[in-house]
C-alpha cells in the first residue's frame, strides 16, 4: 500500500507545487550511484513474435522496446498524465508545425550512437521511414501513408522511397517531412517504436529473431522464442535526456518465457522473478493482495477487452447476430473471470473512459443509457430469432494465456445459449494475435485486446475499424473484424481535421463516432481493464506510464 | 487320464474344448482382471449415467458458464463464484461433498463432478476408438507385409519404420495442430475441426507401427511354421492358409494388444487435451478438465486431481485387465511367467 500511495500521490503533490524543488530528479546521481546493478529478472507465459521494433505490435514488446530504441519525440517516461506528454528524443526540440499543419522540422541530436557504435545521422532517420513501408509495418496505411509518398510507398513497398516526404540535410543535421493532409497526431506516431531510428543498412524485412542494433540505453543480446530475451547495456549509450530516454538502473533485463502465470506468480512471491507480464490468474489475487500489499500496483489503463466479430462472413454478417452477442453478454461475469470488479469495470462501447472524446454510452443493457447494468437476454432471443442465425457454427479463437482461455469458454457457453453451435479453439498467444487478423484464416470470432498507442480517440476508431486498417491475407490487419464503411470512414475523416483547428469540439464530434461505432456492433465490448502489477520484494521505485506501463529503466533492485 | 507336461509334472486333462474357450476360461478365473474389468464396468456405467446425474443429482448444466451462480448450503445461498475479502480475484467453490458442486467447481462456475463423468464417455471413446482404429490397421499392415513379403513388404516394412522414426507425441501434436485448425477434408470425406473423430483417427494413426511391427514379425514366423508348410504342401490355397492358419493366430495377439493400447491411448488423448489439441470446449475429456485445473492448481486443486486420479484408475485396471488377457490369450507369455520362476 505504501509504494502504491507513493505512485499515485507523489506526481499529484509535486504537480500542485507543495513541494517544489523535491523530487527524484534533485539528487539522480546519488541516487543512481546507490541503486545502480543488478539483473532484472522478467517474465511470461510466452514470447510475442518478431523483435524488429518497426513490425511488432504487442504491448509485451512495446514495454521492452522502449529501452532499446529512441525515435526523434517520445512520451514523458513518467507516471500519471505527464506521461502522456511528447518530449524530444533524438530530436533536439519538438517542433511546432509550420506550413498549415504540413510541414514539421526536426533537428537531429548530435553524438549519439547505435549499440554497434555507428553514429546516428540524418541518413539513419530517412531510412527508417522509408522501411516502415517496406517491411508492411501494421499501421503504415493508417498513420504514415499521410507522408508525402506515402501512398505510392503503399502500392509498392519494396521500392519505397520518400524525396518528398522525408527531407534530410547532413549539413543542418535536420530533417523535414511534409505531409499531404494535417495531421493533429503526427507527433504522438513518431512517438510509438514503430518510428524509432534504426541504421540505414537494417535488412527491409521482418528480422524475425535478429536484434537490430538501437540508440537506447539497453541493447538485445539474445532471443529466443522459446526460452528469453536478454538486454544487456549498450556501451555507446550516454543520458541525453532523463525524461525521453532514463539511463536504466539495472544493468541487464532477462526476460524468460515458458512459465505460466500460476508458477510466475508463486516465483515473484519467492523473489525468483521480479515481475510478469501476464495478468494474474484470478484466483491467486486474494492470496497476492493479502499477503504481499507491498508489492501490489494497481493502476488504470486505457484500453478495452473486446471480441471481434468478422462481418464479412457467417454468421456476424448478419447485424441481428452481433447485436444478439452485445445484448447477451454478461459483462459483470467477464469481469469477475478477470479479477473482480477492483480490476475491471464493464463497457458497451469503442473508447474506454477517461479518454478524448469518451461520452458514457451503453445501449446493449436491460436499461440502456451510460452504464452497463445486466443483459438482456429476451432482446438478444428476439433478434437471434430475427436473424436466422440459430444452428450456425461458430469457433471462438482464444489464446492460451492468462483468463484468455476462460473467457473464450465463456463466449462458446454465450454463443450456445443464443443457439450457436459453438464451439472455443486455444491458439498459442505467440501466434493467436496475427491469426485472428488474417482474414485467410475465416475467423468468426476472437477474443482480443486493445492497448492505446497514444492518448486519442483515433487510436481506436480510426486504427480498428476504418477500411485503411484492412488488409486481406495479412497477419498485420489490425481491424480484425474487417468492419468497412465509406460513411464512418468520412466521418472519421472529418473528425480528425476538425481535430487540427478544434480540439475540445473534435472530442464531442469522436463521441458521437464511437456511438455510430458502438451501435454498429462489429465487437462486444467486455470490459475496462486495469493493470495489476505483482512485483519481487526487492523490487524499488515502480513507475507506471500511461503509455508503456511499468517502466524498466525506473526500477532498481539493489 | 493325464498327461505330462513340459517340466515332467503329471498333471489332469482339461475337458476337450477350443481355444478360445479355454482362454476366456483362464481370464475369467484371473481375479485381478476380473476385479479390473468390474471396476472398468463400473467406470464406463457411471460415464454413461452422466446426463442422468446432471440432471436429477447435480441440476446442472456442466458445458454452461455459471459465473453468477448460487448454491444453498446449510440453509445459507453461496456464490459458485466467491469473491476475495480485498476484492480482488474470485475462487470457485471447492468441493461440498453434497449432490451439487460434489467435486466443486471450475473456473467457469461449472460442476466438476458432472463434466468428470461427462469427460469421461469422451476419454473412453476416444481411447476405444482409436484402438480399434490402430489394431484394425496394424493388423492389416502386418499381416499384408508379413505374408506377402518380397516388394510390398519391404515398402510396408520401410513404411513403418519411417512412421516409427517419429517421436510419437510430435507427431501425434503436429497433426492435431493441422488438423484442429483446419479440420480434414479427403474427398467426399470431411472432419470438421472439432470433431471428435479427429483425435480418434490421430491417436489410431500414431501407434500403429507400435502394433504393425509385432504382427509382421508374428505373421513370418507363422508363415514358416511346420502346419503352413503342411498346408502348403499339401496344395492348400494361400488364401485359405491366411484365413484359417494366420488370421486366428494373429487375432489373439490383437485382443492381448486391446487393452493395453486402449491405456496408452487414453494417456495420449489426455495429453493432447491437455495441450489443447485434442478434446476441443466446451467439449470435455478428462485431458481437458485437467487443463482446466491446472489454472487452479493452488486454491482447487481438486479441479485438476479428481480426472487425474480417473485416468489413473481407469489406465491401472486396464493394464490388470491386459496382463490377464494376455496370460489368457498368448501361451508364450505363460510360458514366459514359468520360465522366469
Amino acid at each position: 500500500m505504501t509504494d502504491r500511495i507513493k505512485t499515485w500521490l507523489l506526481p499529484g503533490i509535486l504537480a500542485a507545487g507543495l513541494l517544489p524543488g523535491f523530487a527524484r530528479a534533485a539528487t539522480p546521481d546519488a541516487s543512481f550511484a546507490q541503486h545502480k546493478g543488478g539483473t532484472l529478472k522478467l517474465v511470461a507465459a510466452s514470447a510475442a513474435g518478431t523483435i524488429d521494433p518497426q513490425v511488432n505490435y504487442t504491448n509485451q514488446y512495446w514495454q521492452t522496446f522502449i529501452n532499446v530504441y529512441d525515435g526523434l519525440v517520445t512520451f514523458r517516461k513518467t507516471s500519471g498524465k505527464a506521461s502522456n506528454e511528447i518530449v524530444p528524443d533524438l530530436a533536439t526540440a519538438v517542433p511546432a508545425p509550420t506550413d498549415n499543419g504540413l510541414t514539421y522540422v526536426f533537428t537531429l541530436r548530435k553524438g549519439i550512437k547505435f549499440s554497434n557504435g555507428k553514429p546516428v545521422t540524418v541518413a539513419d532517420v530517412v531510412a527508417s521511414f522509408e522501411r516502415i513501408f517496406k517491411v508492411n509495418n501494421p499501421n503504415a496505411g493508417s498513420w504514415y501513408k499521410f507522408i508525402v509518398g506515402g501512398d505510392a510507398c503503399m502500392a509498392k513497398p519494396a521500392a519505397c522511397t520518400l524525396p518528398k516526404g522525408v527531407i534530410a540535410d547532413a549539413a543542418s543535421n535536420t530533417i523535414t517531412f511534409h505531409l499531404v493532409s494535417p495531421d493533429p497526431e503526427f507527433l504522438d506516431q513518431l512517438a510509438v517504436p514503430f518510428a524509432v531510428i534504426l541504421p540505414a543498412d537494417t535488412p527491409a524485412k521482418d528480422m524475425g529473431t535478429v536484434p537490430v542494433p538501437g540508440t537506447g540505453p539497453y541493447m538485445i543480446t539474445s532471443y529466443n522464442p522459446q526460452k528469453a530475451l536478454i538486454l544487456k547495456r549498450n556501451p555507446y549509450f550516454k543520458q541525453w535526456s532523463a525524461e525521453a530516454q532514463p539511463n536504466g538502473y539495472v544493468d541487464e533485463i532477462d526476460f524468460d518465457f515458458g512459465v505460466t502465470d500460476e508458477n510466475a506468480v508463486t516465483a515473484i512471491e519467492n523473489g525468483q522473478y521480479d515481475w510478469e507480464f501476464d495478468p494474474l490468474p484470478a484466483d491467486r489475487l486474494g492470496e497476492v493482495s493479502t499477503r504481499f500489499p507491498n508489492q501490489v500496483h494497481i493502476d488504470p489503463l486505457l484500453a478495452d477487452y473486446y471480441a471481434p466479430m468478422n462481418v464479412n462472413i457467417p454468421p456476424f454478417n448478419n447485424k441481428d447476430a452481433r447485436l444478439a452477442v452485445n445484448y447477451a453478454l454478461d459483462r459483470q461475469a467477464l469481469v469477475n473471470i478477470f479479477g473482480g470488479r477492483n480490476l475491471a469495470t464493464p463497457a458497451c462501447q469503442i473508447l474506454p473512459p477517461d479518454f478524448p472524446g469518451y461520452k458514457p454510452y451503453c445501449p446493449y443493457t436491460l436499461h440502456p443509457g451510460t452504464t452497463w447494468s445486466a443483459p438482456n437476454m429476451a432482446k438478444a432471443q428476439a433478434l437471434m430469432k430475427k436473424s436466422g442465425e440459430i444452428g450456425q457454427k461458430v469457433t471462438v479463437i482464444t489464446d492460451d494465456q492468462g483468463v484468455d482461455p476462460a473467457l473464450g469458454t465463456y463466449m462458446a457457453s454465450l454463443l450456445n445459449k443464443l443457439g450457436f453451435v459453438a464451439t472455443t479453439h486455444v491458439l498459442s498467444a505467440n501466434i493467436q494475435f496475427n491469426y485472428i487478423q488474417n482474414t485467410k484464416n475465416k475467423v468468426q470470432i476472437s477474443v482480443s485486446q486493445w492497448y492505446q498507442d497514444y492518448p486519442a480517440a483515433s487510436d481506436f476508431l480510426n486504427v480498428l475499424l476504418t477500411c485503411g486498417a484492412i488488409h486481406p491475407g495479412s497477419d498485420s490487419s489490425i481491424n480484425i473484424s474487417g468492419y468497412c464503411s465509406k460513411t464512418f470512414d468520412q466521418h472519421v475523416d472529418a473528425v480528425l481535421k476538425t481535430e487540427i483547428s478544434d480540439p475540445a469540439k473534435a472530442n464531442q464530434e469522436w463521441a458521437a463516432v464511437d456511438r455510430e461505432a458502438t451501435d454498429a456492433a462489429p465487437w462486444a465490448t467486455m470490459f475496462t481493464p486495469k493493470q495489476l502489477d505483482f512485483v519481487s520484494k526487492r523490487v524499488g521505485d515502480f513507475v507506471f506510464s500511461d503509455q508503456f506501463h511499468m517502466l524498466f529503466s525506473k526500477i532498481w533492485v539493489k | 487320464m493325464s498327461l505330462t507336461s513340459e517340466d515332467g509334472a503329471r498333471v489332469a486333462a482339461e475337458p476337450a474344448s477350443g481355444p478360445w474357450r479355454a482362454a476366456l476360461r483362464k481370464l475369467v478365473q484371473n481375479r485381478t482382471a476380473m476385479a479390473a474389468a468390474l471396476v472398468l464396468v463400473l467406470v464406463v456405467l457411471a460415464c454413461i449415467a452422466a446426463p442422468l446425474y446432471a440432471k436429477y443429482v447435480a441440476h446442472t448444466d456442466p458445458f454452461g458458464s455459471n459465473l453468477d451462480g448460487q448454491i444453498t448450503i446449510g440453509g445459507k445461498s453461496v456464490p459458485v463464484m466467491q469473491p476475495s475479502p480485498t476484492g480482488l480475484g474470485m475462487t470457485p467453490i471447492g468441493p461440498t461433498w453434497r449432490a451439487q458442486y460434489f467435486l466443486g467447481a471450475d473456473n467457469q462456475g461449472r460442476d466438476v463432478a458432472a463434466r468428470m463423468l461427462y469427460g469421461g464417455r469422451n476419454s473412453l471413446l476416444i481411447a476405444t476408438g482409436s484402438t480399434l482404429i490402430c489394431l484394425a490397421l496394424a493388423g492389416l499392415v502386418g499381416v499384408v507385409a508379413g505374408f506377402s513379403g518380397g516388394i510390398v513388404d519391404t515398402v510396408l516394412a520401410r513404411a513403418l519404420d519411417v512412421l516409427w522414426a517419429f517421436p510419437v507425441y510430435m507427431l501425434a501434436i503436429s497433426l492435431s495442430v493441422v488438423l484442429i485448425s483446419h479440420g480434414l477434408k479427403l474427398g467426399p470425406f470431411t472432419l470438421q475441426a472439432d470433431s471428435l473423430l479427429i483425435p480418434v483417427i490421430i491417436i489410431g494413426v500414431v501407434y500403429v507401427p507400435y502394433v504393425a511391427r509385432p504382427i509382421r514379425g508374428q505373421v513370418i514366423s507363422l508363415a514358416r511354421s511346420d502346419f503352413v508348410l503342411a498346408s502348403r504342401c499339401l496344395g492348400v490355397a494361400r488364401r485359405r492358409i491366411l484365413l484359417r492358419d494366420i488370421v486366428p493366430n494373429v487375432t489373439t495377439t490383437l485382443i492381448v494388444f486391446a487393452p493395453l493400447m486402449m491405456a496408452l491411448n487414453m494417456l495420449t488423448e489426455a495429453a493432447l487435451s491437455f495441450l489443447s489439441i485434442g478434446v476441443q470446449p466446451p467439449a470435455a475429456s478428462w485431458g481437458t478438465i485437467i487443463l482446466d485445473g491446472e489454472g487452479l492448481l493452488y486454491t482447487r486443486p481438486m479441479v485438476a486431481l479428481a480426472p487425474g486420479i480417473a485416468i489413473m484408475i481407469t489406465v491401472v485396471m486396464l493394464n490388470f485387465l491386459g496382463d490377464g488377457v494376455r496370460e489368457a490369450f498368448d501361451p508364450r507369455a505363460k510360458l514366459r511367467v514359468k520360465s522366469d520362476r
